[in-house]
């Protein structure tokens, strides 16, 4: 009884970190830019622009609604590749709090996800909106979908900025490999192009990367109103892989976080 | 009596992990070197440090610059492990080792009282019921609602300290932080400090300002060459430390 008790309280402490550490990010996301919510949708709009100008009317890609297409998938990505990006130094910003507080640090970067994944919810609107124009509805799907997608993406992006952020201290480079990493795994992830335009060939790409099935999976609720059930699993499966490796890293190295900052 | 903390043959070593923060590269350019540097180069803080500290006790501790105070009060709070020995504490140990770590500049004073607050220990709900004695302790009235940035170093102190002294710690760490304040605000804090002494609260100070270690401490434990030069009444170890410290004469 007691020690459930101990539990609950500590579960309690840990949520109200999470809330005042995301809270935080939020404030000064806000505070440091006069149109802060507007440019968390203006970035990857302008980005879907550039696509469509490059991909619609210069190659002309055969995919209908393509800007709807681009942005279905952009927006989550975003999310995951801002997250990643940020992680590999939110160690090395928060310094004074690892080496001075013995609150548990992982909450820092789960704090960081969150915040990312607040702004891409808040920009499903602008998706909603687009796809009106385009005469796509909103279906009853997105009512579980949409949550069932967040929550593994939410998984995987943590597990990942996790281990990143961990390892960052170890070796300071991590964040150009990322960089560089990201915008790779951008390139062999379906968002430009879909998983049917891939060759057979070359098919199996689609299973090794943690980020295919997802950002598919996100497409295909969002714009065609189905949850794609095998690649759900998948990606289901990748996220709790990840989330496992990024926390087993973490904990491996969390007593040396405070000797090397 | 009962010990509350207690370091039973503590020795802390830190490697020097420059070669490997440099970067991947170097890293693994130079692997074999890199693994026997992170063996070989490391740099011995503390050996077998004993010690015990009673319930109610305030033991401070002295000693030069970089002769581990900071290092043995981090162990206490367990933000970093001992290389050998074990360090038991007992009790819930305030986090604060310095003031105004975690306090981000943009946010407002108010805001950055809920942000401390929970990340010292409190929830959010306690917080917000000791927000206003709060503010009313650091005296900084209507700035309250400006960022920080805009502070002086020693009105940060205050608001910092204002907290520290809302948290109800049962082990209260203090690592150089009444240096900024001003005579009044200082004078405050010793009080406070004397009235926590006066509750039960075990105190652990860490200082370089002789006479403030002298009145506020039971037992004074000097630190000097990895491990305890001398402890015991704070007035005896003190002047040992200072004939100690004196510069020698030298032709
Ligand atoms: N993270 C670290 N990595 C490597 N060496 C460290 C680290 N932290 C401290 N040291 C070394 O350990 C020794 C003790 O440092 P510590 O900060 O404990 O000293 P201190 O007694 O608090 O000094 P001061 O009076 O200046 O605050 C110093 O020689 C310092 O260089
Ligand atoms: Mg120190």
């Amino acid at each position: 009884m007691n020690q459930l008790a101990g539990m609950m309280n500590r579960l309690s402490y840990y949520w109200d970190l999470t809330v005042v550490l995301t809270k935080k990010e939020i404030k000064i996301r806000y505070k440091s830019s006069v149109l802060g919510y507007l440019w968390s949708v203006v970035n990857p709009l302008s980005f879907a622009l550039v696509c469509y100008l490059a991909f619609q009317i210069v190659f002309r890609i055969g995919i209908a609604n393509y800007p709807l297409f681009l942005i279905c998938g952009l927006f989550p990505w975003q999310w995951f590749s801002n997250s990643v990006n940020t992680s590999t130094e939110i160690f090395l910003r928060n310094s004074s709090l690892i080496k001075k507080t013995i609150f548990p640090k992982s909450v820092i970067v789960l704090a960081l996800v969150l915040q990312d994944m607040i702004h891409y919810v808040l920009s499903l609107p602008v998706i909603a909106v687009v796809a009106l124009h385009y005469q796509v509805f909103p279906t009853l799907t997105w009512l579980y979908g949409i949550p069932l997608l967040l929550l593994i993406q939410l998984a995987m992006t943590y597990g990942a900025a996790l281990f990143l952020a961990s390892i960052n201290l170890f070796f300071r480079d991590m964040a150009r490999l990322v960089s560089t990493l990201t915008i790779l795994v951008f390139y062999c992830t379906p968002i430009l192009y879909s998983e049917s335009m891939i060759p057979p060939q070359y098919q199996w790409l689609l299973y090794v990367n943690p980020l295919a099935p997802l950002m598919a999976n996100w497409r295909s609720v969002l714009l065609d109103g189905c949850l794609l059930p095998d690649y759900l699993l998948l990606s289901a499966v990748y996220a709790l892989l990840i989330l496992y490796t990024g926390h087993q890293v973490y904990e491996r190295f969390r007593w040396r976080f405070a000797e090397v900052l | 009596m009962e010990p509350v903390i207690v370091f039973d043959r503590v020795s802390k070593e830190y490697p020097l992990y420059h070669r490997v923060t440099a970067g991947l590269k170097h890293f693994l350019l130079d692997l074999p070197g890199a693994i026997r540097s992170l063996r070989s180069t490391r740099l011995e803080v503390l050996r077998d440090v004993s010690f015990t500290v009673q319930r109610g006790e305030s033991v401070g501790i002295i000693g030069r610059n970089g002769a581990g105070k900071s290092t043995l009060l981090l162990m206490i709070a367990g933000v970093i492990k001992p290389c050998g020995g074990t360090v038991t504490v007992r009790e819930r140990v305030s986090p604060l080792l310095e003031l105004g770590s975690g306090f981000h500049p943009d946010l407002s004073g108010r805001e950055n009282i809920e942000l401390n607050g929970v990340l010292l220990g409190l929830s959010r709900r306690q917080v917000l019921t000791k927000q206003d004695s709060i503010i009313e302790f650091s005296e900084i009235g209507d700035y309250i609602d400006q960022p920080i940035r805009t502070y002086s170093s020693g009105m940060v102190a205050r608001l910092a300290f204002s907290v520290l002294v809302h948290l109800d710690p049962m082990i209260l760490l203090i690592d150089e932080v009444l240096a900024v304040g001003d005579f009044a605000f200082e004078k405050k804090c010793l009080d406070m400090m004397l009235s926590f002494k006066g509750s039960g609260v075990t105190t652990v100070l860490v200082s370089h300002a002789l006479p403030q270690v002298e009145q506020m401490c039971d037992r004074v434990i000097w630190i000097e060459d990895r491990s305890i030069r001398c402890c015991g009444a704070p007035s005896e170890v003190i002047a040992a430390y200072i004939e100690h410290s004196k510069p020698t004469d030298k032709p």
